[in-house]
């Protein structure tokens, strides 16, 4: 089969869905790879490239009549009239908010891939196109912060005065929020971060920012992405992303929820609050913006002398490295496609990825694809099972204490009652209990099978009982205390005798 | 003369049962160590002969005493006491000699059911003398000593048939799945309920009266610890053996209660909470409470989750290939689980350890708390197929070093390494602590077939991308690991 990388039709896109190195590899999978003319010119990939790597270079028809097209941007209309019928195109089509591009695909008869529905599973990483930009644009979110910022990020301490350190506020730990925070903490910056869900405090703080917490409900995520939150909790988060963004000399926003617009979480009022020279990049604006004062595509500059960027094509702004990245991801599903590596791609609709990135399929609407529920944070039990596990409600701390209170109660009326003769024997008993546990809790694991029979031997102290009871003037208790003392030796003799077996055998290397 | 003789050696005896008692928290605390481990056996064999010929002494003590007119049932006391405990000891050094190290666990919990035999025989006994001293001097009938009694008999009793239950479930003798009865719980519920109100009959009851509810809980507690742990399936053994332990040292404890002996009580009260120790390692390795693992049933209202997903495809690898993999690796760890100690494949793994460690590749073993049928059994397996000590790690000490570990053998292991575990909250063994072996580069599992571990579960370790399966017997496969690396090494001069 033929594939076919398109030139980028979009007004001012620079990136191409392979470079010389990826269609190498695309052709190694046994296809034959065609490339328009000029489509990685703006990717450090210009034909020769191509050539060099053996990829043939073709005009805009040889690509388009092939029987897979690659793409980055979903196929415009005139584009989608120009694939063969039974043709596939695998691209980013944001299949949940363009329902007409899934129409009209359809109706083209025309299989389409979304690059962009590549489940969060961890199998399907290494085709996740999303993540891979996200990275590439959080990091270029730093850069042009830094660029537009009219200070040092680093604080450092010199002849001509002390530097004191930006503070950049990152807000959203996804992909791109952590490749944010990793540039700017890696500039010197102070980073903070926040996220609706609290789970991902470990990775914020493992890339050495501080995250901030507010006091709210558990928000666990079952999908791998945020969820809007519930009115409650948002007067407690307004408050806090106003007071972090006030404090901030850069704020990065990264908020986005899948298939709906983005989240307003900076207000006007705030950041007409923040200080001059202040920069915002709002890395949500092509879903509408995090920041009220964004404007998509563009740069604004508030009345205040706040910095607003609106830029939507962070990751085109690296255009050679994204290209690779995206390039790669497009190898690993077409790898996965390929199972034969013969060239012929196959679709298996029970695999769940395989599934979940088909939106067209032969004419046929295929999209939405059933869930799938996995990953990144431990969900609550599904609701169909709650029996035992809904009764694990956080234990009330004060029950123990009551328990307690209760326990001793109890023994001190039994100890009242006891006979005097009792009560000698149970200080003996509970202070054995008591070194027992000190003494055995620093047992070595491996010790553990040596130590069962250790205590088997000396549990054999019963024998001592029943010789004493051997010689009473009674038959039947001698014949019994016989049998006890037959029964008690074997314990003593065997479980000493084994236990110096086992620890003979353990050797240091 | 003699009398004060005779006072002498009560004193005497009683000093040597301190420094028995003494003795045996030393041998336990020498434990802790394998460098003190030898010494702190020995120190428990001290101790125990201390408190055996001081006991000896005591009896021999009654020869002299002038009260006792007919010296008959102490000569035969002797002569049962030397012959039965000669009979006895022959029995356990023979025990001790032959027994293989993958039958360490049937061996203890063989010896946890003579103790439990051995205190309600003890029980019993004290109960025998006091009605018949009662029935000849109108001795009154002490209400606390006979709830002395009454426990220790009770704990005894469950801790004989529990532990010969254990001991027939893990030699295989009796299906080591769990028995499921309808109402069990009410059952274990209804016994101990009707327990206690036998043993308020007890205490208030005087002379031979007390035989009836004695006997009644008897037969009650031997069917309760038969119950209890034919209620448990053979993954939650090593559980089941350390809380064996700990009972049969609570029926000593009691025992020494009843007979007023210290050294029994402190003795007792130091196996008791070693055993419930380890039975809270064994259940905080399995995020299980001791209650529901006593309760029973793991996996058995739940194996559900696991089956309907579609975890994707394995892939299968080939000796020559591992050997390959293991040849050019630079850290590597091993996994066994209780699948290596039934193929008996500890000696060839041994052997592969060595080969490759003389290459200069790290190897080190990962250890579950709860791999194998007893804890601590698989240190005792390596240990016995020579393998270092020093390179055996708990679970906890290897679990952050995957991601920089090259290859991972798993060998007879499954829900330990279980990633369903941590990612899975629906999975039956949800939020039991596993050893993440998925995070190495690479990961083979030994395996028979495609079959689920004991509970029941899928494992999705199977069909990571970068696990590998080699299907067989486990020992046939290691051996051929070992003969390709030979091969290798020869082709190399």
């Amino acid at each position: 089969m033929r594939i076919g990388i398109p030139r980028e039709s979009r007004p001012g896109e620079t990136l191409v869905a392979a470079t010389a190195k990826t269609a190498s590899q695309l052709a190694a999978l046994g296809y034959d790879v065609v490339v328009e003319q000029g489509a990685g010119a703006a990717a450090d990939q210009p034909d020769t490239a191509f050539t060099d790597a053996g990829i043939a270079i073709g005009t805009g028809e040889d690509v388009w009549s092939s029987d897979v097209v690659v793409k980055i941007n979903a196929p415009a209309d005139g584009e989608v009239a120009r694939l063969r019928p039974g043709a596939t195109v695998i691209s980013l089509m944001a299949p949940a908010r363009s329902p007409e591009l899934v129409e009209r695909l359809a109706a083209a008869g025309v299989t389409g891939l979304a690059m962009d529905a590549v489940p969060r599973i961890s199998r399907a990483q290494s085709m996740d196109v999303l993540s891979s930009m996200a990275n590439v644009a959080g990091y270029r979110a730093v850069i042009e912060a830094a660029h537009e910022f009219g200070r040092l990020f680093t604080g450092q301490v010199t002849a001509a005065g002390k530097v004191p350190p930006a503070r950049v506020f990152v807000v959203g730990a996804g992909v791109a929020g952590l490749a944010a925070i990793g540039a700017a903490g890696s500039l010197g910056a102070i980073v903070r971060a926040f996220d609706v869900r609290p789970e991902v405090a470990e990775q914020v703080e493992s890339m050495g920012a501080q995250f901030v917490t507010v006091d709210m409900e558990q928000e666990v995520s079952s999908d791998g992405y945020a969820k809007e939150m519930t009115a409650e909790q948002e007067a407690a988060t307004a408050a806090m992303y106003d007071e972090e963004a006030r404090a901030a000399d850069i704020v990065i926003t990264t908020a986005l929820i899948p298939g709906r617009p983005a989240p307003q979480l900076i207000t006007a009022e705030t950041v007409a609050a923040m200080r001059p020279g202040s920069v915002i990049v709002d890395m949500a604006a092509a879903n509408g913006g995090n920041v009220a004062a964004t404007v998509t595509d563009e740069r604004v500059v508030t009345a205040n002398g706040v910095t607003v960027l609106g830029y939507t094509d962070l990751a085109g702004r690296l255009a050679a490295q994204t290209s690779q990245l995206y390039g790669t991801n497009v190898v690993n599903l077409l790898t996965l496609l390929t199972p034969e590596k013969d060239g012929v791609l196959t679709l298996d609709m029970d695999d769940v990825v395989q599934r979940g990135i088909t939106v067209t399929r032969d004419g046929a609407r295929m999209w939405p694809p059933p869930p799938v529920q996995v990953s990144a944070a431990p969900a609550a039990p599904p609701a169909a099972e709650p029996e035992p596990a809904a009764e694990e409600a956080p234990p009330d701390p004060r029950r123990r204490v009551y328990a307690a209170g209760l326990a001793a109660v109890l023994f001190l009326a039994l100890a009242t009652l006891a006979p005097p003769s009792f009560l000698p024997s149970l200080t003996v008993f509970v202070l054995a209990v008591v070194i027992g546990f000190y003494v055995i809790g620093n047992v070595h694991h491996a010790l553990h099978t040596p130590l069962m029979s250790v205590t088997n031997a000396i549990s054999g102290i019963i024998v001592v009982g029943a010789i004493l009871q051997a010689p009473v003037d009674n038959l039947a208790v001698q014949v019994i205390a016989g049998v006890a003392i037959l029964l008690a030796s074997i314990n003593v003799f065997g479980g000493f005798l084994v236990t110096r077996r086992m620890l003979n055998m353990f050797q240091k290397g | 003369m003699e009398s004060t003789m005779g006072s002498n050696v009560v004193e005497f005896v009683s000093g040597a049962y301190i420094l028995a008692a003494l003795l045996f928290i030393l041998a336990l605390a020498g434990l802790s160590k394998h460098e003190t481990a030898r010494r702190g056996n020995a120190f428990g064999m001290a101790g125990m002969a201390l408190a055996l010929v001081a006991t000896l002494l005591l009896v021999l003590d009654y020869l002299t005493d002038d009260l006792i007119v007919d010296k008959t049932p102490i000569w035969v006391g002797l002569a049962i006491i030397l012959v039965m405990g000669s009979i006895g000891a022959l029995i356990g050094i023979r025990l001790a000699r032959r027994v293989e190290m993958t039958g360490m666990p049937e061996l203890i919990a063989m010896m946890h059911s003579f103790v439990g035999l051995a205190a309600v025989l003890v029980g019993y006994n004290t109960y025998i003398e006091v009605a018949s001293a009662h029935g000849s001097v109108g001795l009154e009938s002490d209400a606390v000593h006979n709830a002395e009694v009454f426990l220790g008999v009770f704990i005894g009793a469950v801790t004989f048939t529990g532990s010969v239950v254990a001991n027939l479930k893990l030699s295989a003798r009796m299906k080591s799945a769990p028995l499921m009865l309808p109402g069990r719980h009410l059952l274990n519920l209804a016994i101990l309920v009707s327990s206690a109100v036998l043993m308020v009959w007890f205490m208030l009851a005087d002379g031979w009266v007390g035989m009836a509810p004695l006997a009644i809980m008897t037969v009650l507690a031997l069917v309760l610890g038969f119950h209890l742990v034919a209620a448990i399936g053979g993954g939650d053994m090593p559980v089941v053996v350390s809380m064996l332990n700990s009972y049969s040292g609570w029926a000593a404890a009691a025992a020494g209660f009843m007979l007023g002996n210290d050294l029994l009580i402190i003795t007792g009260a130091l196996v008791g909470s070693s055993g419930a120790i380890l039975s809270y390692i064994m259940c905080r390795a399995m995020n299980r409470s001791f209650v529901s693992v006593i309760a029973g049933g793991f996996g058995s209202d739940g194996a559900v989750s696991g089956e309907a997903r579609d975890y994707g495809d394995h892939r299968e690898i080939q000796a020559d290939d591992v050997a390959d993999l293991l040849a050019h690796a630079s850290s590597v760890v091993i996994t066994p689980g209780y699948g290596m100690a039934v193929a008996q494949a500890q000696y060839p793994v041994a052997e592969l350890t060595r080969k490759l460690r003389e290459k200069g590749v790290d190897v080190r073993f990962g250890i579950h708390p709860v791999a194998g049928r007893l804890p601590g059994h698989m240190n005792v397996l390596l240990a016995e197929a020579k393998v270092p000590y020093d390179i055996v790690l708990e679970m906890d000490e290897v679990n952050d070093d995957f991601p920089e570990v090259d290859v991972v053998l798993v060998i007879g292991a499954n829900d330990t390494v279980n990633p369903a575990a941590m990612e899975e909250p629906g999975s039956p063994i949800a939020g039991m602590p596993v050893l993440e072996v998925w995070n190495a580069r690479d990961v083979i599992v030994f395996k028979r077939s495609m079959a689920t571990g004991y509970a029941g579960v899928q494992n999705p370790l199977f069909f990571k991308d970068n696990t590998q399966m080699l299907f067989g017997d486990a020992k046939d496969k290691v051996n051929e690991i070992v003969a390709a690396l030979s091969v290798e090494e020869l082709a190399r001069r």
